[in-house]
Order: structure tokens, then C-alpha cells, then sequence
């Protein structure tokens, strides 16, 4: 008779992830532009560049880079941004940093709300979960494109006023509070259903007649069952959030320069597409695969921790 | 079922009602005066107070909201006499920084947004609809392979990277449309061809994200429901694949569809700002883009802003009832 191995539920996804190649290709390619956004000062650094400093001897009486492909030479790996001749390797690391906070931050933040509200709707309904239902209809009912345009630039003056952050930082939080103000419920809803569906479990009913507090049923009983929703729901949502990001800047009502994220670099790299495609095209296929690796890692964790599918 | 509408449109009037109230109150805190900014440069304080008099923000957000809806159904006249200005019913405001009504405005920009979220919505359809059920029919072949690449690809660009690309490296590429026509409106029933010339491009690049879900989201559930009961009984009692397919599994399939496809389309005018800005489309998102960075025209911002509303909370009903109409279960709960 072989021995019987325990295995948890965590090593069970594990060992699940592990064997899919696509789940772990992109995650190697998610954690290199990770430790290159988060790395840029060390990065820019080693090369010898500075996402700040101009490089116009790179650049013709025109304004446009020296060179083919923007300018690309062992010096400058993606080129030179036309007219300010800003190194744009640097410009993009210092980007994405940008852009990964803004999605990381963003994400978890709306999963902690939703988590919190949609446990108390779901587990002790009545009233609480009557209000906290009405509230989030409501806030389905809000355009919230339209609301975050009109919106973020005054609320941007608003934020400023109050003297603790400025500029850039000042838009960052102004971005960071519309998107989770706006991206709690959808979380809400689906933790509300499970924690409804959890509670009438036979585990639940044990907890509860051995006089287990409400504390303790949700913390110990209900939580470990509903870290995998928010795992699955987390990596699905970065994407989103990385793109919309992008977005906001590109229209003008996100980030503005002297930063350096996706959606600036792209919205100014539309006036030179003709001269210099290069500039356009790096920050695109950055961007892409970015959102493609997430998008994947995303699919292959879902695979991973969903019990159905096996 | 008359009751369950009646009770869905009350409860969609209501809900109406707070979501605008509730607009009024933001635009009411935030620190941009707009009497300041219609002010010309050498502004005196007696000028703002007149203005803020003519744009009628002089009075309580409560009598603002009230007036707002009023002039909804009755018009609405704006300033003093001699300059005052009428807006007929339906009256969203009136823009002085543009010195129009701003139904007048919506009215121009709306033919523009309509065309684009509808071209899209029947383009989105149509393409995901018909290439999950290609590809779930021909589960792991090729064509199922072909079509998950387009999936993958679908969900992964951003609207705006595809609305970039397409319009640089396609519509002006290859000189597909007049850079300077770029944008025009063309009526779709006397001018279908220049209607195409301006929405096809638009339209695909806003539905390209959705039909790459769609796809996904139909492979799936019909291959789920390809394995119910019902089916196996269809086949047993020799019914050919086609009518099992059309009679038994897409009606099952396509259901949840509805619901998510009403939803998506009232989320739609969101994408379709990206959409218009890039290709130039006059349209409602647009209209809002430039009035929140040029001027910042209030009226203009409130009256797109409760549209938008509107739309989301018109399809929610819309869903609502037309899935009582498929699942009578619905009506009684």
C-alpha cells in the first residue's frame, strides 16, 4: 500500500501552475519588467543614462534623432525622444513605475473594499446588505469614464490645497481614488455571492453551534475559501488598470510631463509617426506585452486555483 | 409582466433621479468657478456675481437640480431680458462660453456617438458570436486555434494603442481617407459609402476588445451547454446537428449573452471617447474631452455627464425586461 500525501490546497495550485509553460513564461517575462520598473534608478544608472538629461548632440538642427530606428545605438538601446532628445529606455522604466503603482496600488485597494463590504453583505444580509447593494447599483449607474475626465482636473486643485502632495503626485492620488472609488463593486458582488453561498455550508453550521464569534467564522472559516477569488480577480485586473492608466494620460487628463508614462510618450509620438516610427512603435510593443504577459499570467492562475476545471 | 416593467421603470426614475441630484452636488463642490471663467480677463466681483446669476448657479444646488429637470420638459430661459436666450424643451443648459443651447450642441455630436456604439455593437456581435460557436464546434482543430489567437490578441491591446495604429498605420498609410475629411459626417441612408469611409475603421477598433471576449465567452457556454441532458436527448431522438445547434444549444448559450451585451453596450460610450478622440468624431465623448480641457464649459460637462447616466440606466432597464421576457422566472422575484 503506497503512503498517502497530504497535500494543501496551495501546493495543489502550485504544482498545478508549475505545469502549465505558458503561465510560467509569462510570469518570468511579468517579473523582468517589473524588476525593470522598479529597479530604473539602478538600471539607468549602470548604462550611464538619466531619464531627466537631454541628449542634443543626438539630435539634428530639426529637433529629430541622429540615426536609424529614433536613434538606437548601444548608448541609447530605444532611442531618442525628437525635440527634447530625452533618453527613451530611461523614460520608459521611469514610465512603467509609474504605471505598475498606479495598476498594483489600484488593485489591491478595490479588492480590500470589496472584500470587506462584500463579506459583511453576503454573511450578515438584511439591511447592511440592502444598503451596501443600493450603494453599488448607484455607483454602476455613474459613467465613470466621463465622470473621472470631467472631474480629475479639479479634483487635482482640490487635492493640491491640501498640501500634501503636488503636481504629479497630486494627479497619481486623484487617478489611484477615482479607479478604486469606482472599481469596488464588481469585487463586491462576486464576494457577496460566494460568502452567501459559504454561509449556508455545513463548516459554517459547525463554526457556528460551537459558538464561534461572527469574527472568527469570517477570518478563519470564510477568509481561506475566498483568497482565491481575490487572487484570480487581482491578476485579471491589473491589466485593466495598467491600461487605463495609460488612457487617462494619453487624453490629457492623467499624468502630465515632465513624466514619462505610456500614454504621454504614445500621444506625443503620434506628431512625429511619419519621421520617427520608431518612438511610436517601442512604447507600444512595451506596452503590449506588458498587458499580454499580465493577461496570460492572469489565465494561467485562474487554471491554477480553479477546482472546477480539473 | 406589466407590473414588473411598471416596477422596473419606477425604480429606473427614481435611481435616475438620485444619480443626477447626486452629479449636481459633485460639480457643485469642485473649486472651478465657472462664473469666474466665463469672466473675461479684467473681472470685477459685481461681473462674476452676474454671471454666476446669468448661469443660474447663484441659487441652492437642490433649486439648480430642479430647474435643470424642469427645463428638461418645459425649456428653459436663460439670463436677464433684453439678452435672455430660450432653449426649447428639451433644455440641457446653455453655453456661453459657445453661445449655443446645449441641446443644440448634444444634437450635432450625438448622430456621431450613435453610429459609432452602434456599428460596433452589431460588429462585435456578429464577429464573437460567430466565431465562438466556429470554434467550439471545431473544438482543438485549427479553427479553434486560430480563433483563441484572436482572443489573446483581442483582450491584450488597448483600445487606444489599436485606435493609433489603425488610424497611422492604415487609414493615413495608405491614404484610405482624406486626412482633412477625416471625421466628417456622412448620412448613413443617402451617403452609405462615405457613412462606411468614417465609422468602419471606429467601429472596429472599439469592437475589437469586445468580439475577442464575446468569442470566449460563447466558446464556453456552448460548449458547456453541449454537454447538458437536453442535448443528448436532441441527438438520441435524431435530430440533425444543425437544428440541435440552432433550436436547442444557442438558445440555452446565448441567454447570459443578453444580459452581458446590454451591459456592455451601455458601458460603450466610455470606450467610444477614446475611440472618437483618436479618429476625430464630433461625437458626445469628444464634445467632453474638449470641454473639460479647453474651457472647462460646465453646462456642456453636466449635460454629457447625465446622458451617459442616463444611457447606463435606460439599458439596465432595458436588460431587465428583456430577460423577464426570456426567463419568466425573473418576473416574480
Amino acid at each position: 500500500m503506497s503512503e498517502v500525501i497530504l497535500r494543501t490546497p496551495q501546493q495543489i495550485a502550485w504544482a498545478r501552475f508549475r505545469r502549465n509553460k505558458t503561465g510560467i513564461a509569462s510570469a518570468i517575462v511579468v517579473l523582468f519588467f517589473l524588476f525593470l520598473a522598479y529597479g530604473a534608478p539602478l538600471i539607468t544608472r549602470l548604462f550611464g543614462l538619466s531619464s531627466t538629461e537631454t541628449y542634443l548632440d543626438g539630435l539634428d538642427p530639426q529637433g529629430m534623432p541622429i540615426g536609424a530606428g529614433g536613434g538606437i545605438s548601444w548608448q541609447h538601446p530605444f532611442g531618442l525622444e525628437p525635440g527634447a532628445g530625452r533618453d527613451v529606455f530611461s523614460m520608459l522604466l521611469y514610465g512603467s513605475r509609474i504605471s505598475f503603482s498606479v495598476a498594483i496600488i489600484t488593485s489591491v485597494a478595490s479588492i480590500g473594499i470589496g472584500m470587506i463590504l462584500g463579506i459583511t453583505a453576503g454573511y450578515f444580509r438584511g439591511r447592511v446588505d440592502a444598503l451596501i447593494g443600493r450603494f453599488s447599483d448607484l455607483l454602476f449607474a455613474f459613467p465613470s469614464f466621463f465622470m473621472i475626465i470631467a472631474l480629475s482636473i479639479p479634483m487635482v486643485e482640490r487635492v493640491e490645497s491640501l498640501g500634501i502632495v503636488r503636481d504629479n503626485g497630486a494627479r497619481l492620488t486623484v487617478l489611484i481614488i477615482f479607479f478604486v472609488f469606482f472599481g469596488w463593486p464588481g469585487f463586491a458582488r462576486l464576494v457577496r455571492s460566494q460568502a452567501m453561498s459559504l454561509r449556508e455550508r455545513d463548516f459554517i453550521m459547525a463554526a457556528q453551534s460551537q459558538g464561534a464569534s461572527n469574527w472568527r467564522i469570517i477570518t478563519k472559516e470564510m477568509l481561506p475559501n475566498l483568497w482565491p477569488t481575490a487572487i484570480v480577480f487581482l491578476s485579471l485586473s491589473l491589466p485593466g488598470y495598467l491600461a487605463a492608466e495609460a488612457v487617462f494620460s494619453f487624453l490629457g487628463v492623467g499624468i502630465n510631463p515632465p513624466a514619462s508614462t505610456f500614454g504621454l510618450v504614445l500621444s506625443d509620438a503620434i506628431k512625429y509617426w511619419r519621421a520617427d516610427p520608431a518612438y511610436l512603435m517601442i512604447p507600444c510593443a512595451m506596452l503590449i506585452s506588458i498587458v499580454l504577459a499580465l493577461n496570460l499570467l492572469g489565465d494561467a492562475v485562474r487554471d491554477a486555483l480553479d477546482t472546477k476545471s480539473e | 409582466m406589466l407590473t414588473f416593467v411598471a416596477r422596473r421603470l419606477a425604480y429606473t426614475i427614481i435611481l435616475l433621479a438620485i444619480v443626477s441630484l447626486t452629479i449636481f452636488f459633485i460639480f457643485d463642490l469642485i473649486p472651478v468657478d465657472p462664473a469666474r471663467l466665463v469672466c473675461s480677463k479684467q473681472c470685477t466681483p459685481s461681473l462674476v456675481e452676474a454671471n454666476r446669476h446669468r448661469l443660474g448657479l447663484d441659487v441652492s444646488v437642490l433649486e439648480q437640480w430642479w430647474r435643470f429637470i424642469v427645463g428638461l420638459f418645459a425649456g428653459r430661459t436663460f439670463g436677464e431680458e433684453g439678452i435672455a436666450i430660450t432653449c426649447a424643451a428639451p433644455a440641457l443648459g446653455y453655453s456661453f462660453s459657445r453661445h449655443e443651447c446645449v441641446t443644440t450642441i448634444v444634437a450635432e455630436a450625438f448622430p456621431f456617438t450613435l453610429s459609432l456604439a452602434l456599428g460596433a455593437f452589431v460588429l462585435w456581435l456578429s464577429v464573437g458570436i460567430s466565431l465562438g460557436v466556429l470554434s467550439a464546434r471545431k473544438k482543438g482543430k485549427f479553427a479553434d486555434r486560430a480563433a483563441s489567437v484572436f482572443v489573446l490578441v483581442g483582450t491584450s491591446l488597448p483600445t487606444f494603442i489599436t485606435g493609433i495604429l489603425v488610424v497611422l498605420f492604415i487609414v493615413l498609410q495608405f491614404n484610405l481617407v482624406n486626412p482633412l475629411e477625416l471625421g466628417n459626417w456622412h448620412n448613413p441612408f443617402t451617403e452609405p459609402l462615405g457613412w462606411l469611409q468614417t465609422f468602419f475603421f471606429p467601429c472596429a477598433t472599439l469592437a475589437l476588445a469586445y468580439a475577442a471576449t464575446y468569442t470566449r465567452f460563447t466558446r464556453s457556454n456552448v460548449i458547456e451547454t453541449s454537454s447538458e441532458d437536453f442535448i443528448r436527448t436532441a441527438r438520441a431522438k435524431g435530430l440533425t446537428e444543425k437544428v440541435i445547434l440552432r433550436k436547442h444549444t444557442l438558445r440555452a448559450a446565448l441567454a447570459p449573452i443578453v444580459t452581458i451585451a446590454g451591459l456592455d453596450f451601455a458601458g460603450l460610450l466610455g470606450g467610444a471617447i477614446i475611440t472618437e478622440g483618436i479618429f476625430g468624431l464630433n461625437g458626445l465623448g469628444r464634445l467632453s474631452i474638449k470641454a473639460v480641457t479647453q474651457t472647462y464649459d460646465l453646462p456642456i460637462i453636466v449635460a454629457t455627464t447625465l446622458i451617459a447616466s442616463a444611457f447606463v440606466l435606460i439599458m439596465n432597464l432595458i436588460v431587465d425586461i428583456a430577460y423577464a421576457f426570456i426567463d419568466p422566472r425573473v418576473r416574480t422575484s
